[in-house]
């Protein structure tokens, strides 16, 4: 698994609705149609500050190099992280924080 | 499907129609999908906007944004948006997690999609309600290389 791309702000006012973007770099490989070892991710998890937001389990027809946006409320600084697990069960994670304004 | 609502599904292809569904015209997989998400509830047609393409170019990359209706309040939010793409040899594309930590229910990802086809949604609330709508989107390129 590769760099993941990330967008958010560094901070934001408290009450503030901001908008993460993700995007991790992956062929997505179901070997459904095509020849080759399945390489595909099963889930992916948003947490702020140590608790689930946002998440994804992803099926078949979820495209390569998986993205997705969706929105939190900044009501107290925040520590972000972004987890990406395999189906073979290795995970990738990443961090930002958000600070208050 | 008759003849008449498909002429008229073309004659309005610049907008994204809720499609009606008919469990005769869904494949096995995607019955079998929907009656274990729905798990004996039915649900309402109404409450979810779906932004996607109705052409799009390239079915292995298919750009979608899903706003479901709810106040993401602790005692009234949305679980889970599930994607079914109804003529994909494997329709459950994924299910999102949400979670009232969330200001509102709206949420993007990129989708494969193998041929034109009638693309459905499905949202679950935390009161057990579940909304639904559908898309027809077509590509010119199908999504299935992979």
């Amino acid at each position: 698994m590769s760099t993941p791309r990330l967008r958010l702000p560094q901070s934001a006012r408290e009450g503030e609705v901001i908008e993460i973007r993700t995007l991790l770099t992956h062929p997505m490989f179901t070997a459904v149609s095509a020849e080759g070892p399945r390489d595909m991710l099963a889930r992916f998890e948003a947490r702020m500050n140590g608790a689930p937001i946002f998440g994804f389990d992803f099926g078949n027809g979820s495209a390569a190099n998986p993205t997705f946006t969706f929105f939190a409320t900044i009501a107290a600084p925040g520590e972000f992280d972004f987890i990406w697990t395999h189906e073979d069960g290795r995970s990738f994670t990443a961090t930002r924080s958000v600070a208050v304004t | 499907m008759n003849m008449q609502r498909r002429t008229f599904l073309t004659g309005a292809a610049l907008v994204l129609l809720p499609v009606p569904l008919r469990a005769e015209e869904l494949s096995p997989a995607v019955n079998a999908a929907l009656a274990r998400i729905l798990n004996g509830r039915s649900p309402e047609e109404r409450g979810i906007r779906i932004d996607a393409p109705e052409m799009a170019e390239n079915g292995a990359q298919v750009a979608v944004t899903i706003h479901v209706d709810s106040p993401m309040s602790a005692e009234d939010h949305v679980t889970a948006i599930h994607l079914i793409a109804t003529m994909n040899p494997a329709p459950e594309l994924g299910s999102f997690r949400l979670t009232p930590h969330l200001p509102r229910a709206e949420v993007f990802t990129r989708i494969r999609i193998a041929q034109d086809q009638e693309f459905l949604v499905l949202a679950e609330h935390s009161d057990g309600r579940v909304f639904q709508a559908g898309a027809r989107v077509a590509v010119a390129l199908g999504g299935c290389v992979t």
